[in-house]
């Protein structure tokens, strides 16, 4: 298995993510991480999808989305060409011994602190999944509280954008 | 940002022209939905009115375009759609109210689904603002209905009507057919609009392609010209591209064999010689052997659905595949494909015609007489058949055959799903495309009743015949009282062998003849002759080899009633061949513990 960003413009109609969560239910594939949001065109919005598969299930399920009709267009993102990060939101126990060594690892992740309460801080990281999780690990011996995480949301580099016909598209693959 | 390529809309739907209700007219959209389905062609739809959709049948009852068949339960609305669409070729409609209404559809819904029927189901939901409240007769059939649609609706806002409609019958009736569903908000029917129904349809996330790559083409063109034991692997989606005429060209400019599927039948005269019957889980020896040592498949609109491959690691082994498909999603879903061609089955046969031409004029031409010498073989010495019974009862697949020979191949035939089905697909003359009407991928019971309702409605002046199992018969027989007031004299020879015969032989073969909730008594109850009596149809019966050509023939002379023949039959016979679940096609027996010898050496 390896794991496959699929960037998906999609119409912004009701039900499209029941029509995309269902069809991979369906199909029996994971989604390891989504994320929706609105595009710079009103009408289109646009998942991240990361998918856990082998080359030839990945085939099969970007033609089975490629048939939603809600479905504008699928775009493998290459890790290489593309920049992607998650966010994280993670509440740290952090009372008067801890603090400091607390801020000293926000400092170092380039992360910032958007809640301080006497006993904890409530930190803000961007990044890419690996930077993430190796934030969690530093972190986790102070006791975390509490923690939420966004899917994926991914790029592709350069000036090219998702329109650009010179992306690798999915949709044509027979 | 190229979001908004635009679609003509087929000719099929041209806009209202005659002014019944100019764009400016205020009126309900219910009045608007009656006109955009009239707009869209439909000249009939089944259904069965009800509280959510109560607004859409006034109006209606006013059409005099659009013809109502109030059916008897909602799921024989859907079948007899789907009938309808099979035996026409046009977009099926049948409609229900909001629930149970709905849910009723579902089956008929997911039969099209699998087998790519084009129909378009218009259902009445609770009034918009009651939505999702559990409000009386509320279910969210959009919702439900999502992963066996090709597309569904649910429209609160009356302008959007009209709109709605003429996608959903685009997207219904082009690319791979399918079931679309619009769910309407009964207050959506009641408020007031205006009509305009759209000349043009905007689907920009649906490009359906119907014109194949020409360098696919000739790529498979050169593979059909060099390959010695090719094989025609034919599919539903011949049928459904109206490709029947361009394939016959094909198969005779390179005479190579032919294999149809079962929803193929049909789509290649069976009497044709090169024509090696149906292949799969019942296929002949000789189609099932075609496929099996082919080293070239040319399938065409067809799936590699498990009925046909058997075990898929050991489907023919040593064949290269071209495979054409207008769903690039069904190639190299199960088996790989060598050369891949999306297209329409007719565009893709065409231009293969062509590009087989210009390889056989260039003197590239494999030669296919071993591969014939090999092919006559199997069908000579395993041709189809089936046993008398030894204790005089009347053998099923004589029936069936003499309901062929007496009706011909003109006669549209409708099957449900078993036994029954499997001998019609044998025994029946398919020589007439889309005269071969059954339940494929869902194989659900209780199909044949509906449908040939509905293919009579489509077909009026054809003699429809529906070939039922008593098991399927008392699914959905009730719908013969719709075909008995509402005039759609169809018959249906009812091969009664009082037990759910596909079931029961699977219990003979498997569970060491444990006949566990397989009989169903129905030679003594119910009485089929004075249930059809009671239900408005002449009621026949029919026991002996001696009375089926005199029973045939005296329901073929009754034309202004239902019939239906009550055939009792022979309870033991199986259908044969038969490949097991699960294992290869290698593996086929002619008979039980009877496997073919395979080496031409040992013929």
């Amino acid at each position: 298995m390896s794991k496959h960003t699929l960037s998906v413009l999609v119409e912004n109609k009701p039900g499209v993510l029941a029509r995309i969560a269902g069809l991979f239910a369906r199909r029996g594939f994971n989604i390891d991480s989504l994320a929706v949001g609105p595009t710079e065109y009103a009408e289109v919005s646009r998942m991240t999808i990361v998918v856990n598969v082998e080359d030839l299930p990945l085939e099969q399920v970007t033609k089975q989305l490629n048939k939603l009709i809600n479905v504008l267009k699928i775009v493998e993102l290459e890790p290489a060409a593309s920049v992607s990060r998650e966010l994280l939101l993670v509440k740290v126990k952090a009372d008067q011994q801890t603090r400091s060594q607390v801020l000293e690892v926000v400092q170092l992740f380039r992360a910032k602190i958007i809640d301080v309460a006497p006993d904890a801080v409530t930190i803000e990281a961007t990044g890419g999944s690996e930077k993430i999780e190796a934030l969690l690990r530093v972190l986790q011996p102070f006791g975390v509280k509490e923690l939420v995480q966004s899917g994926m949301v991914a790029m592709g580099r350069g000036t090219r954008s998702i329109t650009d016909r010179a992306l690798r598209p999915v949709e044509r693959i027979a | 940002m190229q979001v908004s390529l635009e679609a003509e809309v087929p000719h099929l739907f041209d806009p209202q022209t005659d002014g019944e209700a100019e764009m400016t007219e205020q009126i309900t959209g219910a009045k608007a939905l009656v006109l955009a389905l009239e707009s869209a062609g439909a000249e009939i739809a089944f259904g069965i009115p009800g509280g959510a959709i109560l607004p859409l049948y006034d109006p209606l009852f006013d059409s005099t375009k659009l013809r109502h068949i109030l059916v008897r339960h909602e799921q024989g609305a859907g079948h007899a759609a789907e009938g309808y669409a099979m035996a026409t070729g046009k977009v099926g409609v049948c409609m229900a109210t909001s629930g149970p209404g709905a849910t009723n559809l579902v089956t008929p819904i997911s039969n099209a689904y699998m087998d790519s029927t084009p129909i378009v189901a218009i259902t009445g939901q609770v009034p918009s603002s009651m939505i999702g409240s559990d409000a009386f007769q509320e279910a969210d059939i959009r919702g439900i209905t999502m992963p066996i649609t090709k597309h569904n609706f649910l429209v609160t806002n009356p302008d959007e009507i009209a709109r709605t409609v003429a996608e959903a019958f685009y997207i219904a009736s082009t690319g791979r057919p399918g079931p679309v569903l619009v769910d309407v908000a009964k207050d959506a029917l009641q408020a007031m609009t205006t009509f305009d129904y759209p000349d043009k349809v905007d689907l920009p996330g649906y490009r359906p392609a119907a014109k194949p790559h020409g360098k696919q083409i000739r790529e498979a063109a050169k593979l059909i010209v060099a390959a010695k034991r090719p094989v025609l692997y034919i599919g539903g989606g011949v049928q459904l591209a109206r490709a029947t005429k361009e394939l016959k060209q094909l198969a005779e400019l390179t005479g190579i064999p032919v294999v149809t599927t079962l929803m193929a039948r049909g789509a290649f005269p069976d009497s044709h010689p090169q024509h090696m019957g149906m292949p799969g889980m019942h296929g002949t020896v000789g189609a099932v052997g075609a496929l099996q040592r082919s080293d070239l498949l040319i399938a065409l609109g067809t799936r590699f659905d498990d009925r046909v491959t058997g075990k898929l690691s050991t489907f023919a082994p040593d064949a290269t595949i071209v495979h054409a498909d207008i769903d690039p999603a069904e190639i190299s879903k199960n088996r790989t494909a060598d050369v891949p061609i999306v297209g329409d089955a007719r565009e893709v046969i065409t231009d293969l015609i062509v590009a087989v031409k210009a390889e056989l004029d260039a003197g590239n031409q494999a030669d296919l007489t071993g591969w014939w010498r090999q092919l006559d073989a199997w069908r000579t010495v395993y041709p189809l058949g089936y046993d008398t019974p030894s204790d005089g009862s009347l053998s099923p697949q004589f029936v069936i055959e003499r309901l062929g020979k007496i009706a011909g191949p003109d006669t549209v035939y409708v099957a449900g799903v078993g036994q029954h089905q499997m001998w019609a697909a044998h025994y029946l003359p398919h020589e007439v495309p889309h005269t071969w009407i059954n339940s494929g991928g869902a194989g659900t019971m209780g199909f044949a009743v509906p449908a040939a309702m509905g293919a009579k409605f489509g077909r009026p002046d054809a003699t429809v015949w529906a070939i039922d199992g008593d098991g399927c018969f008392q699914m959905t027989n009730q719908e013969l009282v719709t075909c008995a007031l509402e005039g759609a004299p169809i018959k249906v020879a009812l091969i009664n062998n009082g037990a759910l015969g596909m079931v029961r032989q699977w219990q003979t073969l498997f569970y060491n003849a444990r006949y566990s909730n397989t009989d169903l008594h129905s030679r003594r109850v119910p009485d089929f002759v004075k249930l059809a009596d009671a239900m408005g149809c002449i009621g026949l019966r029919c026991e002996s080899a001696d009375d089926v050509d005199a029973t045939i023939e005296k329901a073929m002379g009754i034309n202004d009633a239902p019939v239906v023949v009550d055939f009792g039959v022979h309870k033991d016979a199986m259908v044969w061949p038969m490949v097991a679940a699960g294992t290869s096609n290698d593996d086929i027996k002619v008979a039980r513990d009877l496997a073919p010898a395979w080496d031409p050496e040992e013929l």
